[in-house]
């Protein structure tokens, strides 16, 4: 059974470490309780969050993941400055709280034995947000694909466009579009992943072009955020509307997949397109056996 | 002297000077005055010059989304010998927002798409005000892929404030329709020619604005997220607008110093309003110039050098982990 490792070093409050509570169904949860299930709720299904390298653990071999790319960020290039933000700083200070370096975490891995490259999103490295950074490493993670001939797994939780860049950031969904186009014309499959949140620049350009996309439970995924859309319209957003299953609804997705299932399914998922690409092989194998095995008797 | 001609902010120093040539005019015109009238114009023009060759990024907003402003079907009737407007996705409707069809250009077929705001009330409502749904964003793919088969360039004028954020186009998959379009165009065989007419908005601007050249008009703008929108993110106030439009550099001028664009195109002094067939003019100048050099390219030279294009996009920075 897969649990999360809490880290020991981490010094923790009383309450974070005895109890927290849903925010769905305001269910009082333990925290080993909590860990134990995947950081879901057992009362709700709600699906917490998960930190990338949490999301990784969940997903991969144990010990399979090697990172690259992770001194690769971005710069500052408008030297943006807010009423409440100087974004060098920001910067600086995100670095120092969550221990990212990038909202991306970007690498190789094994799921069960089958090698890919993975690109995993962090929404608390300011909000997920797509700046240069996360576009170069997620553009680089695509190419090492291409190279290297391997299925992309992304895994997205994200705000969107990283607005302190300005247009750089915007034409970060051409450049990964851009080398995810390339990646299909290799005949390389990408899996996409959408968690909780999921919004804007990241929905409308790598988020939403996997050849197979997968999200989880309950999870906010859209263009508009509900907020924008019910300012913008004037209008109230049902419940449930742009989450997860709203989309599965409408044939945004190919499937809902509880965290449990994650690594199974994913998993699968590389084994039918391995199967495939090695097709001619194994189709004419039997043949080959059946000579010889004919020949030996 | 028309309302709009002088109706931005910044623009009533020109105003005043506009109304005492009108009341010369009126004293008796060139006959009692033909000095002062004179000095007066010259006064007039030489002010508008220094006025928009110094525009703030909150000041080319305006002009970007000056009422008079002409759209994209004007430039398209003035640029362009023959058009036939295309209509529908095949899937599900007809987006008047974006417009595409085939059109001759110095005796070539080219395909032309833009973004389309309406004039006037009832047409700017027909228009959604040029905020695209899904089905204008699958139309404009159906005619893209149209265009690689039969090799016919691609010309896409630009003019949108964004894609249009209703629940109708969440369930339609805005955000699927916009990626499809960014993957397709990366690949697209024939050149491509996108120029930012007016306002380029966000995912609904790039969702058809992926190109071999991306020029801007002079006194437009393309933002990562229109002003207001960022000003309520960041600046929990929309009334922060053209503080947010200055911090993330969304004038042409500006765009131009960041490399992401090829180049600027010029506007008549003071507007491409106040001379329509000169700004298109230029438009259909530096079109021709731009496709002309790219017709030296194969296919594959052109998606190659496409693609390293959009990968060179952006400085980063090496920060080793903590």
């Amino acid at each position: 059974m897969l649990t999360f490792a809490t880290e020991a070093q981490e010094p923790m409050t009383i309450t974070e470490q005895v109890a927290l509570k849903c925010p769905q169904c305001r269910a009082i949860l333990f925290q080993r309780e909590y860990q134990r299930n995947l950081k879901v709720c057992p009362q709700c299904n709600y699906h917490f969050q998960l930190t990338a390298y949490e999301r990784i653990q969940l997903l991969v071999d144990a010990a399979s993941y090697v990172e690259f790319d992770a001194d690769v960020v971005s710069a500052d290039p408008l030297h943006f400055v807010s009423q409440s933000q100087v974004y060098a700083q920001k910067l600086v200070s995100e670095r120092e709280k969550t221990g990212l370096n990038e909202a991306v975490t970007t690498g190789y891995a094994t799921i069960e034995g089958q090698a890919l490259a993975l690109a995993v999103m962090d929404f608390r490295f300011i909000g997920g947000s797509m700046g240069v950074g996360v576009g170069e490493k997620i553009t680089r993670a695509i190419e090492y694909a291409c190279s290297y001939h391997l299925p992309l797994v992304i895994v997205s939780a994200s705000g969107g466009a990283r607005m302190q860049e300005g247009l750089y950031s915007l034409m970060q969904m051409a450049k990964t579009a851009a080398a995810l186009a390339k990646l299909k014309e290799a005949a390389l499959p990408y899996v996409s992943l959408i968690t909780n949140p999921t919004t804007g620049g990241v929905t409308a350009s790598f988020a939403m072009l996997g050849d197979i996309i997968l999200a989880e439970p309950g999870g906010l995924i859209c263009f508009a955020g509900p907020r924008v859309i019910e300012q913008f319209m004037h209008e109230k957003l049902p419940p449930g509307a742009v989450s997860a299953e709203f989309l599965f609804q409408h044939g945004m997705l190919d499937r809902i997949v509880p965290r449990h299932q994650l690594r199974d399914t994913l998993a699968r998922i590389l084994r039918f397109y391995s199967q495939a690409s090695s097709q001619h092989r194994t189709l004419q194998m039997p043949t080959h056996q059946n000579t010889s095995s004919v020949a030996a008797a | 002297m028309q309302s709009w001609e002088y109706d931005l902010e910044f623009e009533q120093p020109l105003a005043q000077l506009a109304r005492e040539i009108e009341a010369l005019r009126q004293e008796g015109g060139r006959l009692e005055h033909p000095m002062r009238i004179q000095k007066a114009e010259n006064e007039l023009l030489t002010r508008m010059q220094e006025i928009y060759s110094n525009l703030s990024a909150w000041q080319t907003v305006q002009v970007a989304r000056h009422k008079q402003r002409p759209h994209a079907s004007d430039y398209l009737h003035l640029i362009f010998d023959d058009f036939m407007e295309l209509h529908g996705d095949r899937t599900f409707g007809d987006d008047p927002a974006i417009i595409g069809g085939l059109a001759t250009f110095y005796g070539q077929t080219v395909l032309f798409l833009g973004h389309q705001k309406g004039s006037g009330a009832r047409d700017q409502q027909f228009r959604n005000f040029g905020m695209p749904h899904p089905e204008g964003y699958r139309k404009a793919a159906r005619l893209m892929q149209m265009a690689g088969t039969f090799k016919f360039p691609l010309i896409s004028l630009i003019d949108t404030p964004g894609a249009f954020p209703a629940l109708a186009d969440e369930e339609r998959g805005q955000a699927q329709a916009i990626a499809a379009n960014l993957a397709l165009m990366a690949r697209l065989p024939v050149p491509i020619i996108a120029v930012v007419i007016g306002e380029g908005g966000s995912g609904g601007a790039l969702g058809i604005s992926v190109a071999d050249r991306l020029l801007m008009l002079e006194h437009s703008i393309y933002t990562v997220a229109a002003p207001e929108a960022a000003a309520s993110i960041l600046w929990r106030d929309t009334a922060f607008a053209p503080q947010a439009a200055e911090a993330m550099h969304i004038s042409a001028r500006e765009v131009l110093a960041t490399r992401i664009i090829d180049g600027l195109v010029p506007e008549p002094v003071g507007g491409a309003h106040r001379n329509p067939i000169l700004a298109a003019s230029y438009l259909q100048t530096a079109l021709k110039e731009h496709l002309w050099d790219l017709t030296q390219y194969s296919p594959e030279q052109l998606i190659e050098m496409r693609y390293q294009k959009l990968r060179s996009i952006g400085p980063f920075d090496r920060e080793s982990q903590q």
